[in-house]
């Protein structure tokens, strides 16, 4: 590696914040010239072009990335307070590559795709929007939990303003309830998480942050710092793991913490609720794989049964429900429960196959669900409603819409051939290798989906065209088209081919279960019965691993 | 794993239809200018055509290798490929044409390519506001893409892709004419109900998986299976004991029958059958292609494919045979009351899979897929025929609206007549043979109750004669019963349609040939008659059966073709000779007459039990009480209405700007808490 290699990562997260700043900067020098500054429009186009080489670069990061080694790659690390052991200190693996390729997708195709919706104040909803993207960036990257923190914190404030200025009728209450939620789960975090600091300081006698040791510091990670499983009960894995599994549990969201979704979903933009489904909500999920996971797993796998039950009537529930509702927006946001009780039911069945399945289902979930949120906003903005029984027969007026939208509902039921079927796939049978019966549980998920999901498209789609308002709709336009293709071309290639992303997926997850495997001091017979016997060829580690770093432990 | 002959033949059996049902998508969506209808015509049946030439050129290559080993293989690449050792999983994009497959795709390609001509015809006089040549044709290749990988995969979750595939493309095609509310939700419901049967599939995939890696041989393809099977047949399955079926289970009969809960709903057999009589909301074609000759006779095919498996599992075997007898016996005695002429063949194709799977269960798998075979021609040209008669009446279904075609439709009584013989089991015709073959394979089975399932299969010979004739007498004889304005509008469709009804009926006529049980065979002194059983034989697992002499099978023979005449005088008189009849019959049994003709109110009874408690119970309880009334309405606003309550002003200025406050104040806190634990 060199050259621009070297900083990749910290280019890519921060890009965007540095477009967002630099648009700023114009609009202030104008108006300090009585100027009227740049106009909306080039304000979009900035912004649009801005998150497109953001995704260019990471598709560069993709490809320079190898899939081959277990460890972090691209890491930085360079001292921020460091007397507190606060570093600035990125890196990713298979698991937030991923990551950091969706979000970059996503962003350039949102901006597009809310070229005309957003009307207000379109240059503070630019800037927010970038801030965000580097928020989300910046958690994916982050293997300082302090840095961690900030991002998690920081990216809740652009989402806040966008659902409560943008939103819709009743999107301060909106906005404030999903703002609440989460702050309640991420100040218990931040509680145990300072539990950890300490005693990682107790034992080393160093104030460090970092997740992992980094490059040339003797400082040990939070990650392998001992975290005993009884005494006293603050300190105990027990609680920390409950403090940190909340905080995730509430953003991912796990039944009973899922209200605020729906109306989070329904009251935001089309733009807001696309990133929240694609991106928000899988902070929740990979911060149960980055922390909660390794950190604890003596309590993670006690806390199992639980988990995976709440996941299970997440997905039972959350289909249900999503079954009768009348808002074609909240349908896809209780859908959504169901779609995240399958990544967690997977993590969680803590094995190669229910893990490969999370993080690739985690990809899914926010092309099919992503896309979906674009179709009704786009649907939302001809008609200004979402009620299914105002439609009736759209495939009439709009074919191409209606086709597209089908293969996205396909998608999102798990068709073969499309992407969501080799998640779900995984996810099952990874489950099933466990816990047959839970398995069993979650297939009838995969029947309620296509009950849910087919009755709406039906009454939307099919029928004579009742509503005279229906009648003279315009198919969908080119800037449209492009952005629906766009999301449905890696829909078909992940159903088709998703092998390049499972080879870069499972050493990670292996990894991952073997320190969870490692660090829970081999107890638990399941979980090393399924590493120990194999042993994966891995190219000599370049960057930091974590198996260096769990090497030199004493 | 696999060793087979490699051959790059194999994938090209798929992959035409498939890029002619992306030409067809591109050209729809993209590109909105109107594709000319000899264009469509030409690339849809041009692919399905090519690919029965294709899979014509690989039955040689086939033919080549010994007869007991023949086995051609065509890895693309790994589709999913997941995980380390013992528990990986490398499911192939692979093809695999043994004898079993072969017959398979020669059938779906070639009545396929039949159809593909007749669709040209009869779309072409679709009028109706909602029509789309090309989508029609987009569909019916991305169909026949669907039913090849089906029928072509090397392994279970491939095959799971075309399963499913299949499914979409009956959705797709069941609900074509979408501005009818009902024909989207038949659509949908064909959809739903199969995911119930896909939900067995998928456990029974995992069962069988999960049971292989702890045998230490991780596989899914069908080699692969088979070749470690012996290291799992013996193992046992507890189940909990507050199930109501006992708690030990021999594995393999509670694999064998998950994966035949997937057939019932492919398959359409009791109690997953309702979907397949509405499926005839769809255009004739689609119902002859997918709803008679190929689709619905997947399950069937998964159960032969899946012969060694069932050889080993009698239990399993035993539901199989008696589910399809009495799904045979219980549609046969529906189709009796039926008027609309689709939906008496629908009910009639329900009760044939049946006949397939009464056989499969009974150990006769050469049997049932002889069955597939010649039903695959007689049932495609009866629904085709139909087709031709509703174009002729002007798409009108209902036979009590028609009568006295036959001297109007001179084209396509014939053929329509030798497709009633061929499946009312007239000697001779293909459907005699193998009605006859699925007959002895249930009388010889050592299945409990063979001669009970033997019983009930003769019995629906019987009645299976007889509406077929009541709707061939309702439909060619008597009074033209046509409004009067189209009574003389009533002719033959043009050429598009009526000649593949020519090669379909010569098919049903000699199709039986290929098969010729024995039995006949040593009538005419001719060895080895029945040559697709011996070639089918290396792929098929024989299970043990009864011997029976030649002298029993002819009386076996005899006395269904003795039923079959039955049958057909029955209706000759009722229909024929006394037109006042059944009605008068109707009138005094009126019970049982209205109880059929609703058909035994399953539909109503389903909606009623499963359907509307569940709606009502996600709305009621799941949706108001739970999730608005306890948790938002308790839980969340209960919990901020105290704080604000408690917090009396303090909260009562919570805008926006509170929120940088906040985090500063979070931030605070943090550094606060952390120079505090600090020494």
């Amino acid at each position: 590696m060199g050259g621009i290699d070297e900083h990749l990562l910290t280019i890519i997260t921060f890009f965007p914040l540095a477009v967002a700043l630099g648009l700023m900067a114009t609009s202030i020098i104008g108006s300090a010239l009585g100027a009227d500054g740049l106009p909306d429009s080039l304000w979009q186009a900035v912004a649009l072009a801005g998150t497109t080489l953001t995704f260019l670069l990471s598709l560069y990061l993709y490809a320079a990335f190898d899939p081959l080694e277990t460890g972090f790659q691209f890491t930085e690390h360079a001292p921020w307070i460091a007397q507190y052991g606060i570093n600035y200190f990125i890196g990713i693996d298979g698991i937030s590559l991923l990551l950091v390729v969706l979000t970059t997708f996503l962003m350039p195709i949102v901006l597009l795709a809310a070229w005309n919706d957003i009307k207000k104040s379109v240059k503070t909803y630019l800037f927010f929007m970038l801030a965000l993207e580097t928020g989300m960036l910046g958690a994916f990257v982050s293997l300082n939990l302090f840095q961690f923190y900030v991002f998690w914190e920081a990216m809740l404030i652009p989402m806040y303003f966008i659902i409560g200025i943008w939103g819709g009728a009743r999107r301060i209450y909106a906005a404030m309830k999903f703002f609440l939620f989460t702050m309640v789960g991420s100040l218990l975090m931040l509680l145990a998480l300072l539990v950890v600091y300490y005693l990682n300081f107790e034992q080393t006698g160093v104030l460090n942050f970092d997740y992992i040791s980094a490059p040339g510091t003797a400082a040990v990670g939070l990650l392998d710092t001992v975290v005993s499983t009884d005494g006293v009960w603050w300190k105990s894995q027990t609680w920390l793991f409950f403090a940190f599994a909340l905080a995730f549990a509430i953003k991912v969201p796990m039944f009973p913490l899922h209200t605020w979704l729906p109306d989070a979903h329904v009251e935001a933009p089309t733009s807001g609720s696309v990133v929240l489904a694609g991106v928000l909500l899988k902070m929740g999920t990979y911060g149960f794989l980055r922390f909660a996971l390794p950190m604890f797993p003596v309590a993670a796998v006690a806390f199992t049964p639980w988990l995976m039950g709440l996941a299970l009537v997440g997905i039972v529930y959350g289909s249900l429900v999503a079954m009768i509702q009348s808002d074609i927006k909240k349908l896809v946001a209780y859908s959504s429960v169901a779609h995240l009780g399958f990544v967690m039911l997977g993590m969680f069945a803590l094995n190669v196959h229910g893990l490969n399945g999370s993080v690739l289902q985690m990809i899914n979930h926010g092309l099919s669900t992503g896309a979906l949120f674009l179709l009704v906003g786009m649907l939302y903005e001809r008609r200004h409603t979402r009620e299914i029984s105002e439609f009736g027969g759209i495939a009439k007026p709009m074919p191409v819409f209606a086709a597209l939208f089908g293969v996205v509902t396909m998608s999102s039921i798990g068709l073969p051939a499309l992407n969501g079927f080799v998640g779900e796939f995984l996810i099952l049978l990874g489950t099933f290798l466990v816990n047959p019966w839970a398995a069993v549980i979650a297939t009838s998920g995969v029947v309620l989906a296509a009950a849910y999901m087919l009755w709406m498209y039906r009454r939307v789609m099919f029928g004579p065209v009742d509503n005279e308002e229906n009648r003279g709709l315009m198919d969908l336009g080119m800037r449209e088209k492009v952005v629906i293709v766009a999301m449905v071309l890696p829909i078909i290639w992940i159903g088709v081919y998703p092998n390049p992303l499972l080879r870069r997926i499972e050493p990670s997850v292996i990894e991952l279960i073997r320190v969870v495997e490692a660090r829970s001091g081999g107890a638990d017979e399941d979980l090393a019965s399924l590493t120990s016997s194999h042993s994966l060829s891995i190219a000599a580690p370049q960057g930091v691993s974590i198996r260096r770093s769990l090497q030199e432990q004493p | 794993m696999v060793n087979g002959v490699d051959s790059d033949l194999l994938h090209w059996i798929p992959l035409l239809p498939l890029a002619a049902a992306i030409y067809h998508g591109v050209m729809i969506g993209l590109v909105r200018r109107q594709t000319p209808q000899t264009v469509v015509a030409a690339v849809s049946c041009g692919a399905v055509i090519l690919a029965f030439v294709v899979s014509f050129m690989a039955l040689l290559d086939l033919l080549d290798q010994p007869e007991t080993s023949r086995l051609l293989v065509d890895n693309v690449y790994t589709w999913i490929g997941a995980g380390i050792g013992t528990s990986a999983i490398s499911a192939e994009l692979a093809f695999r044409l043994d004898p079993l497959s072969a017959v398979m795709i020669l059938v779906v390609t070639g009545v396929g390519s039949l159809i593909h001509i007749y669709s040209i015809g009869y779309m072409d006089d679709d009028h109706r506001d909602d029509k789309g040549f090309q989508r029609f044709f987009c569909y019916l290749n991305l169909f026949t893409f669907s039913m090849l990988v089906l029928v072509l995969a090397d392994n279970l979750v491939l095959m799971f892709l075309g399963w499913e595939g299949v499914g979409l493309c009956s959705y797709l095609l069941i609900g074509f004419w979408y501005s009818d509310s009902f024909n989207a939700y038949c659509g949908s419901k064909a959809f739903i109900v199969n995911r119930i049967g896909d939900f067995g599939f998928l456990i029974g995939l995992f069962l069988l998986f999960g049971a292989l890696v702890e045998a230490g041989h991780p596989a899914v393809s069908f080699s692969g299976i088979e070749q470690h099977f012996s290291s799992i047949v013996d193992r046992t399955l507890t189940l909990p004991a507050w199930l109501p079926f006992g708690t030990e289970w021999r594995l393999v009969n509670v694999i064998g029958l998950c994966f035949f809960v997937g057939a019932c709903g492919k398959s359409a057999q009791l109690p997953l059958y309702v979907w397949l009589p509405d499926a005839m909301a769809g255009p004739t074609p689609v119902s002859a292609l997918i709803h008679a000759a190929t689709m619905v006779t997947a399950g069937v095919y998964m159960v032969c494919r899946m012969s060694f498996l069932y050889a080993a599992a009698p239990e399993a075997s035993a539901v199989i045979a008696w589910t399809g007898g009495i799904t045979a016996l219980f549609a046969a005695t529906i189709a009796v009351t039926q008027t609309d002429i689709k939906k008496v063949l629908a009910y009639s194709t329900v009760s044939q899979l049946g006949y397939m799977f009464l056989a499969a269960g009974c150990g006769g798998f050469s049997a049932a897929v002889f069955h597939l075979g010649t039903h695959a021609f007689f049932k495609a040209l009866l629904f085709l025929g139909a087709g031709a008669v509703i174009l002729a009446m002007h798409h009108e279904q209902d036979m009590e609206k028609m009568g006295g075609l036959w001297s109007r439709l001179h084209a396509t009584r014939w053929v329509f007549l030798i497709g009633v013989l061929a499946i009312a089991g007239v000697p001779g015709l293909s459907g005699f043979f193998s009605k006859d073959e699925i007959l002895v394979a249930a009388y010889a089975s050592h299945v409990p109750g063979h001669d009970w399932l033997y019983g009930i299969g003769l019995l629906t010979a019987g009645i299976t004669s007889f509406y077929m004739f009541r709707l061939f007498f309702r439909v060619f004889l008597g009074d033209c019963r046509a409004p009067v304005a189209t009574r003389d509008h009533i002719t033959d469709p043009g050429g598009f349609v009526v000649k593949p009804l020519w090669v379909l009926a010569f098919f049903s006529v000699v199709g039986g040939y290929f098969g010729l049980p024995q039995v006949w065979g040593d009538l005419i002194e001719m060895e080895n008659s029945n040559s697709l059983a011996n070639f089918l034989a290396p792929v098929l697992t024989s299970t043990e059966a009864h011997h029976l002499d030649h002298s029993t099978e002819y009386g076996m023979a005899l006395a269904a073709v003795g039923l079959a005449a039955a049958g057909a005088a029955l209706a000759w008189l009722l229909y024929v000779k006394r037109p006042g009849l059944p009605d008068r019959l109707a009138k005094q049994m009126s019970g049982i007459h209205r109880t059929l003709l609703n058909k035994y109110y399953i539909d109503e009874i389903y909606d009623a039990v499963f359907v509307r408690p569940l709606v009502a119970f996600s709305d009621r309880v799941l949706f108001r009480t739970v999730d608005a009334g306890l948790i938002d309405g308790v839980a969340v606003n209960g919990t901020a209405n105290t704080i604000r309550s408690l917090a009396a002003n303090g909260l009562k200025y919570v805008h926006s700007g509170l929120t940088q406050t906040y985090v500063f104040m979070m931030l605070v806190g943090a550094v606060a808490i952390v120079m505090y634990l600090l020494p």
